[in-house]
């Protein structure tokens, strides 16, 4: 008989441990389950999770996979530290896309101009932090949960794009495709070979930056407060509101920022497929990271990064269907989420030792 | 054999991951005895009882109940052997009756009328007044207590465990159920009764058998002691009095509370009702009350976690009835409220972070937003040092401190920042002896220093040590304040009990 038994502490290695056992357990019955529907399931498993890592041809695509995820995942960190639930990172992102696309479009009659660029960001940023200020004026002064009001204004963002694609902002040369024009050069973003984008390592720099505002600064430690003890926080004198408005807004502003990089970058002009589940997968990135932002771009944006990258190309040489990608990024959450109770727990194999008599 | 014994454990062995929690417990209780479990928070007191009530299974040795070795399975069985306890905490639903409690409570059916004839019989014996068809919210503490000890008492114990039952009585209340239990002791039932209060257990106790650290290291008759003897061989080594310095003279008039009121929450929430007080500089001011009476929502209020109208509270003159709590605390106000864990203390932070929770501004903790974690240790250290918390050093989790050390760990924090006034509430809630007297001095070494200070506690013998003057709190009112040698005990029980007698003339 297998138990769960309680441990005297957390264990304070299940925390990095169990990421990796989801994984692992993700592979294993994602091979099983492919393979009971007729595909060869080891081989899109390796295709999935371990080609996208040995073949250098493909680390490129994983960093401009990984990057949007980065940063929304570290922008949705803080909210979740402060347990403020903001799940609508995917509508925030693509607020912010559309916000740069507006400048994009306002001005792609100029011939250049250096402070283009940098616009389009602030409008992508701003607009995304306005999106998510939304759940945060109802969670804040009517007490609804932005967990369904975050989740819900993405439908509506996503029909807005809609609206404006078959609209004001189609292309006119276009030929009636429902897509914007192409951004100019100087609307997009500077392509590093080797790289990427510009928004690779900006990712990467904008994760090192949450990490310091986290774990050294006074707002960091007020929003960990608010989400380990709400009550002590207000004895602290830390303002819930104040976090809850904070925190929604910073996760808001950074997937409208990732939002203007996706377009300004690999897009290269605003289009109707634009919401591609960015904003949904961070929050798998987050938790696969324990929410800290180092963790969340060494392991929750790169495994993240390499279901999509891997999730292609099965596609292609396996024949597996899109949704495959979902299925397993689904299934990291899941096992990820089943095994954190090992941090509390422990597993017990054998008889039960109450006593009995 | 051991059939004079009532009850007798011998060799009784709990262990818990990492803990001893019971080491060869061995002691016996006489039919009719009145015996005392006395021990410190931790002491391995509750572990005790709840194996012999059958809440919990010993690893090893033997309980025995009238001289025959008995296993008590659970609570039920136990039970079924004429075992009651009366736990500290109630299990009582506040909108049914005090008839349906008892018969939710039950392990057999009766009718209501037959159960209703039981209960009044019992309460005829014993001198328990209380009317079976009044739903429990209207009920006072003591009151409430009654139904618990009623419902033990349907099933004519031989033994009776009472866990820590004074803790929430008023004095008359107290003096009423060492009546009832004298009685029930007459009649032959034991009574195993666990408490610290000393001097209870001297006036009630026949016997007392003393733990520390879950090992029986002594035995007394508690008439033949003396509260102190008996402390010491609590804590397992000598106290010290608190030594108020006779130059102190109260000086001006430094924190003033004026017409403050604070509408409940909800239906059984106490609000505060047109509460006024002012304590001197110098002054430690005492007040008393029973748990539940709005405590809590006078230290939420006086400490700034709700505020409220601007005038209600004035410190040196200056109105910050409005302020929140982080502006008073940069004018000197501290604050310990009752709960640590989760208020105090974040449980999960290192005691340096949580000495940046409260006094990241009167000691510069944090700079243009940026943690100074080095200063954050070495004032948790400081804490530490000065205080005398038992911790692996200023990294160790707060959660993973004891109850006690955690007091000292916050008292200290804030009582080193020096305040101007400063708002306790249960100060020494669950700390040991030797700690309860390290804070205590701390408090009256800070009155000395100038600073105006709350001390709100249901302890009155901490009170009656501590404070220069008392009032007492009732049903959201605050008694006016007298000098302490001016007030006598029967008094401050009335107050708390609810008879405001001049108080009533003042608020009319």
């Amino acid at each position: 008989m297998v138990e769960l038994e309680k441990r005297k502490e957390a264990s304070a290695a299940m925390v990095y441990l169990t990421p990796l056992i989801a994984v692992a357990l993700t592979m294993a019955v994602g091979a099983l389950v492919f393979s009971v529907l007729g595909y060869d399931g080891p081989a899109a498993v390796w295709a999935m999770f371990v080609e996208p890592l040995i073949d250098p041809g493909k680390w490129q695509d994983l960093g401009l996979k990984a990057a949007p995820l980065v940063m929304i995942a570290v922008g949705l960190s803080i909210g979740f530290r402060a347990n403020v639930w903001n799940i609508g990172a995917e509508g925030q992102y693509v607020v912010g896309g559309l916000a740069g696309t507006g400048v994009a479009l306002a001005t792609w009659h100029l011939d250049g101009g250096w402070w283009v660029l940098p616009l389009m960001f602030v409008a992508g940023a701003v607009a995304g932090a306005a999106w998510a200020a939304i759940p945060a004026f109802l969670r804040t002064r009517l007490n609804v949960s932005e967990i369904l009001s975050s989740l819900m204004l993405t439908y509506v963002a996503i029909q807005l794009l809609y609206w404006l694609m078959n609209g004001p902002w189609k292309d006119p040369d276009g030929f009636n495709f429902p897509q914007s024009r192409l951004f100019q050069d100087f609307q997009t973003l500077p392509y590093i070979s080797g790289m990427g984008y510009l928004n690779v390592p900006l990712a990467f720099l904008i994760a090192l930056l949450v990490w310091f505002v986290m774990a050294k600064t006074s707002f960091g430690f007020q929003v960990r407060t608010v989400g380990a003890a709400p009550q002590a926080a207000r004895y602290g004198g830390f303002s819930q509101e104040r976090t809850v408005w904070w925190s929604l807004m910073i996760g808001g502003g950074l997937a409208g920022l990732a939002g203007i990089f996706e377009a300004a970058g690999p897009f290269g002009q605003m289009v109707p497929q634009f919401p591609t589940g960015y904003g949904f997968t961070a929050i798998i990135v987050a938790f696969l990271g324990r929410l800290h932002p180092i963790g969340i771009v060494i392991l929750g944006g790169l495994v993240l990064a390499v279901t999509y990258v891997g999730g292609e190309s099965a596609q292609a040489t396996l024949g597996l269907p899109s949704a495959a990608t979902g299925v397993f990024q689904a299934m990291l959450l899941f096992f990820l989420l089943a095994t954190d109770i090992l941090i509390t727990h422990r597993l017990r194999f054998g008889r039960s030792s109450e006593g009995r008599a | 054999m051991g059939g004079a014994y009532r009850l007798e454990l011998s060799g009784v062995t709990k262990a818990f991951p990492g803990v001893l929690a019971n080491d060869h417990v061995s002691f016996a209780v006489r039919p009719g005895a009145i015996h005392a479990l006395l021990g410190e928070n931790g002491a391995g007191k509750s572990t005790l009882v709840k194996m012999i009530y059958g809440v919990l299974h010993p690893d090893e040795g033997e309980i025995r109940i009238d001289g025959r070795a008995v296993h008590i399975p659970n609570p039920r069985a136990a039970r079924a052997m004429g075992i009651g306890m009366v736990f500290q905490h109630f299990s009582l639903f506040e909108a049914l009756t005090v008839l349906e409690n008892i018969a939710l409570g039950l392990d057999e059916r009766l009718s209501p009328a037959d159960l209703e004839r039981r209960i009044r019989e019992v309460m005829a014996r014993y001198g328990l007044a209380l009317d079976p068809h009044r739903t429990v919210s209207t009920l006072s503490v003591g009151e409430r207590q009654r139904i618990e000890i009623v419902r033990a008492l349907l099933l004519d114990p031989k033994l009776l465990i009472m866990d820590e039952p004074t803790s929430v009585l008023t004095p008359q209340e107290v003096t009423q159920l060492f009546g009832t239990l004298r009685t029930l002791a007459a009649g032959g039932c034991s009574i195993l009764y666990i408490s610290h209060k000393l001097h209870e257990i001297k006036a009630l106790c026949d016997a007392a058998t003393i733990l520390r650290g879950g090992k029986v290291v002594g035995e007394c008759v508690p008439a033949a002691e003396s509260s102190r003897s008996m402390a010491e061989m609590m804590i397992g080594g000598s106290l010290k009095d608190i030594s108020k310095g006779e130059g102190r003279a109260p000086g001006a008039e430094k924190f003033v509370v004026e017409g403050l009121s604070l509408r409940g929450t909800g239906d059984f929430d106490v609000a505060l009702k047109d509460v006024r007080f002012s304590v001197r500089a110098g002054e430690i001011l005492g007040i008393a009350g029973v748990a539940g009476n709005g405590q809590n929502e006078l230290v939420l209020a006086l400490s700034g976690e709700t505020p409220g109208a601007a005038a209600a509270v004035t410190l040196d003159g200056k109105a910050i009835g409005a302020l929140g709590i982080g502006e008073r605390r940069a004018l000197g106000l501290a604050a310990v409220p009752e709960e640590r864990n989760g208020h105090g203390a974040v449980p999960g932070f290192s005691l340096a972070d949580n000495a940046i929770l409260t006094v990241r501004g009167r000691k510069g903790l944090v700079r243009h937003g940026v943690i100074a974690g080095g200063k954050a240790r070495a004032y948790a250290e400081e804490v530490i040092r000065a205080f005398g918390v038992k911790a692996t050093g200023p990294g160790a989790a707060a959660g993973s401190l004891s109850g006690g050390n955690l007091q000292k760990f916050i008292m200290g924090r804030e009582v080193l920042t020096v305040p101007e006034v400063l708002i306790v509430s249960q100060p020494t809630w669950g700390v040991d002896a030797g700690a309860a007297a390290a804070i205590h001095q701390a408090l009256v070494d800070l009155a000395e220093r100038g600073s105006a200070i709350v001390v709100i506690s249901q302890d009155l013998d901490e009170l009656l040590a501590l404070s220069d003057s008392l009032a007492v709190i009732n049903e959201g009112r605050l008694s006016p304040k007298r000098a302490i040698r001016d007030i006598s005990i029967d008094e401050i029980g009335l107050l708390m009990g609810g008879v405001h007698g001049e108080a009533e003339a003042h608020h009319g």
